[in-house]
């Protein structure tokens, strides 16, 4: 009754009168039964732009509006299936590729760990994209309006009500017969519905602009908060402030304020032996012997060490011609004579203490990463003093 | 619409007798071959026989709790098949009687039983307060009441609303479904903690009690889903709609996934800890032939069910229903042979005792069934909610 009143007095209105045009006839209905006879009685009669607006999904309309199946569903699988693939592809580009990490003794491709991520990628592509398709195919974004959007029809049929509407569009459509036919299927507060075909998308419409700004900036500061305050309070917080000492954090615990303690002497780092010729270059030179065998992984590697490490002063070819000659004391070529005949014991014990203004680089070069370099030194220097013998 | 059950009607639909028979030649015959079984082989009888009193148990259980939560949730769709579910749950008060003859074989299943094996193994010293013969049997029988005294309240209460018509009786069986729902979940974990976990007193999972709930509900669902059904194809029950089938099928596809969600989590978080004294459960069920039952399993309880019950129309299918009602009853029973006959020797044991055991359950099933239909109302022809649930609409 409200409903028709209202609309009448719009009707009056003549400066609305000229804008506004019928979009369909809307009948409301009390039960769910009575709902699925009256679309089964539409499409029977042979009305096709129309449809049924429901509280809450009534199973059978479906069949009753005579719709095609829903492609909801492939919509879905299609992109809940892009989901699974980009989350397992995901990880395994990481865990085979780009970062493949121990962890726990398993293997890189551990796929039972790829399940939950795979399952929660799959929901989330799926239902997101899904919405996201729904707007763009059924609601025509940037559309973002409907003319049964803000009547008591739809403010009905989402509460309590089950609404019909048959649109003016369709070619069957005459607006006193659908009146008797809607009133012959037993709806209820028949009433036409009207829309203005000059109002377009109403994407900048203030309101709608306001109610996303206001989303986005509770979304954000929510998110905000919550990683960066509300994580770091109590009892959030009890892993990351546990009672005990970090490493070069003060401690009144000990007498000189450290945290920090140094190991007692003698202690030995794992995987180290300590350097028995510091100081003893002879012994060095005559006890050592390079513990590599000079294959190609072995040069391969002390070049690419040499390279790293040796060849800013010493340069490419060891020939002491590198870009920093001048700047310091001259590196010396390592082609002389004198380092031609060393023994690779002594070469390796320069790199392992230092020499004059070289410092020691035992702290940066593993000890095979230095028998490596030495025997690449070794090839350097043959290809200096190549000898007719080496072309046979 | 009228009413499809005029109030005041009786609905009493009793089973031909040539079905009772053939329940009553099943129980017989399985109870001979069961005592032979005990004869021939009383340990692995035993173990069989957990397993019989394990599926029966979540029959019985799963029926109570679906009643339970019909009358804690107000639900009106399944009002015209709770009976199937009240004649089911009288399986509660007489399941127990099968666990009897476990109880005087403890030793040859349980190994903390064993005073000399405790002794040796600080650990079961450590769990002897909780795994002990006396306490055991205690909890069982705590268990059993409980059980058998819910299933019996809740079924008196709703036969008296068939004469009196009374509401109050909603709203009682109502309250008690609220007191049965934290004790069920209590009982359930005991339940599967002391006859299928503490069959390995070393191994300990926290969700265990979950794992054997999501199968107890799939077991209650599915024996309800499978006589509604057929009952249902017999005309006995009142004109069901599509959309009560739906809600069977529906239930069944959702704890197919909760049953998989649980079993994956329990799976999950052992296999990613990586602790022998957690991995050596899955390692036993991945050796001498284990691993096919274990991809058995997976199939059956889940990947088959779950496309087969995917698709809308399937869940309304009665033939589509009764199929999957039957899989996963027999998939259930797989997950209780999984989870207690790897204690056994290690292999995988078939042989005519493991046969023996089904036929018994099949056979008391149909005898609790027809002789409840027999003495009550097979719709709850009282109940204030029956019409709307007849005309029930997703």
């Amino acid at each position: 009754m409200d409903l028709n009143r209202r609309i009448t007095r719009n009707w009056i209105l003549p400066k609305l009168m000229a804008t506004k045009q019928l979009y369909s006839l809307t009948a409301l209905f009390s039960t769910p039964d009575e709902i699925i006879h009256a679309a089964g009685e539409t499409a029977a009669a042979g009305y096709a732009k129309f449809d049924v607006h429901t509280p809450y999904p009534v199973h059978g309309l479906d069949r009753a509006m005579r719709l095609k199946p829903s492609r909801v569903g492939i919509f879905a699988l299609i992109f809940g299936f892009l989901g699974t693939v980009s989350a397992v592809g995901l990880m395994t580009w990481v865990a085979l590729v780009d970062y493949p990490l121990v962890i726990g003794g398993k293997p890189f491709w551990s796929w039972p760990a790829f399940v939950p991520i795979a399952f929660e990628v799959t929901v989330l592509l799926a239902s997101v994209l899904s919405v996201v398709a729904m707007i763009v195919i059924y609601f025509k974004f940037p559309n973002n309006s409907h003319p049964l959007h803000e009547t008591p029809y739809m403010k009905a049929v989402s509460s309590d009500r089950y609404g019909l509407s048959i649109q003016a569009d369709d070619v069957k459509f005459d607006e006193r017969k659908v009146r008797d036919f809607l009133q012959e299927v037993g709806g209820k507060e028949i009433a036409p519905v009207y829309f203005d075909p000059e109002v377009g998308a109403r994407l900048f419409d203030p309101k709608f602009l306001g109610i996303l700004l206001a989303t986005a900036l509770v979304v954000s500061a929510g998110t905000y908060l919550t990683l960066n305050k509300a994580l770091y309070t109590v009892p959030f917080d009890w892993m990351m402030e546990q009672r005990k000492l970090k490493a070069q954090k003060a401690s009144d615990l000990f007498k000189n304020g450290i945290g920090m303690r140094t190991p007692v002497e003698g202690t030995v780092a794992r995987g180290f032996l300590p350097y028995p010729y510091r100081g003893k270059p002879e012994d060095a030179a005559r006890n050592l012997v390079n513990p590599l065998l000079p294959t190609a992984d072995v040069i391969q590697r002390g070049k690419v060490r040499y390279l790293t490490f040796c060849s800013p002063c010493h340069g490419n070819f060891a020939r002491g011609d590198s870009r920093l000659r001048g700047q310091f004391p001259n590196p010396p070529t390592l082609h002389t004579d004198k380092v031609r005949n060393w023994p690779d014991g002594a070469i390796y014990h320069v790199i392992s203490e230092g020499q004059n203004v070289m410092p020691s680089y035992a702290a940066q070069i593993a000890r095979d990463d230095r028998w490596a370099i030495v025997h690449y030194l070794r090839v350097l220097q043959r290809a200096q003093n190549a000898q007719e013998s080496d072309l046979k | 619409m009228s009413p499809p059950v005029p109030p005041g009607q009786s609905w009493k639909r009793q089973l031909p007798v040539s079905v009772a028979r053939i329940g009553w030649i099943l129980l017989v015959s399985g109870i001979i071959l069961c005592a032979g079984a005990y004869l021939a082989d009383p340990r692995r009888s035993a173990f069989n026989n957990i397993v019989l009193y394990l599926f029966l148990a979540s029959v019985a259980g799963g029926s109570i709790f679906l009643v339970a939560l019909e009358y804690v949730a107000g639900a009106v769709w399944s009002v015209p098949l709770r009976r199937v579910n009240e004649f089911l749950s009288a399986l509660a008060p007489v399941v127990p009687l099968l666990a009897i003859p476990v109880l005087f074989n403890l030793h040859d299943v349980f190994h903390w039983t064993q005073p000399g094996a405790v002794a040796a193994d600080q650990l079961l010293i450590e769990k002897q307060p909780y795994l002990n013969i006396p306490f055991f049997v205690v909890r069982f029988l705590i268990v059993s009441l409980l059980w058998g005294l819910f299933a019996m309240l809740f079924t008196r209460n709703s036969v008296k609303q068939d004469v009196s018509r009374d509401q109050n009786l909603t709203r009682r069986n109502t309250r008690l479904g609220a007191i049965f729902m934290p004790l069920f979940a209590v009982s359930v974990t005991v339940l599967a903690i002391d006859w299928a976990m503490s069959i390995e007193p070393h191994w300990y999972s926290t969700i265990f009690g979950v794992y054997f709930f999501s199968g107890t509900v799939l077991a209650g669902v599915a024996t309800a889903t499978l006589i509604v059904v057929l009952l249902h194809e017999g005309g006995y029950l009142p004109p069901l709609r599509p959309d009560h089938l739906y809600s069977l099928g529906a239930l069944l596809f959702a704890f197919v996934n909760f049953w998989a969600y649980i079993a994956f989590s329990q799976f999950l978080l052992i296999w990613y800890a990586n602790l022998p004294e957690e991995t050596f459960w899955f390692m036993k069920r991945w050796s001498h032939g284990w691993q096919y039952v274990s991809v058995l399993l997976i199939v059956t309880q889940f990947a088959v069910p779950y496309f087969a019950l995917l698709a809308q129309d399937a869940k309304m299918n009665p033939k589509r229903l009764k199929l999957m009602a039957i899989w996963i009853l027999a998939a259930h029973f797989l997950d209780v042979y999984w989870l207690v006959m790897p204690s056994f020797d290690g292999g995988v044991p078939v042989s005519w005792i493991e046969f023996s055991y089904p036929v018994l359950g099949v056979g008391l099933v149909i005898v609790v069934l027809a002789s409840r239909m027999n003495k009550y109302n097979l719709v709850p022809v009282g109940d204030p909610k029956l019409e709307r649930g007849l005309s029930f609409h997703l």
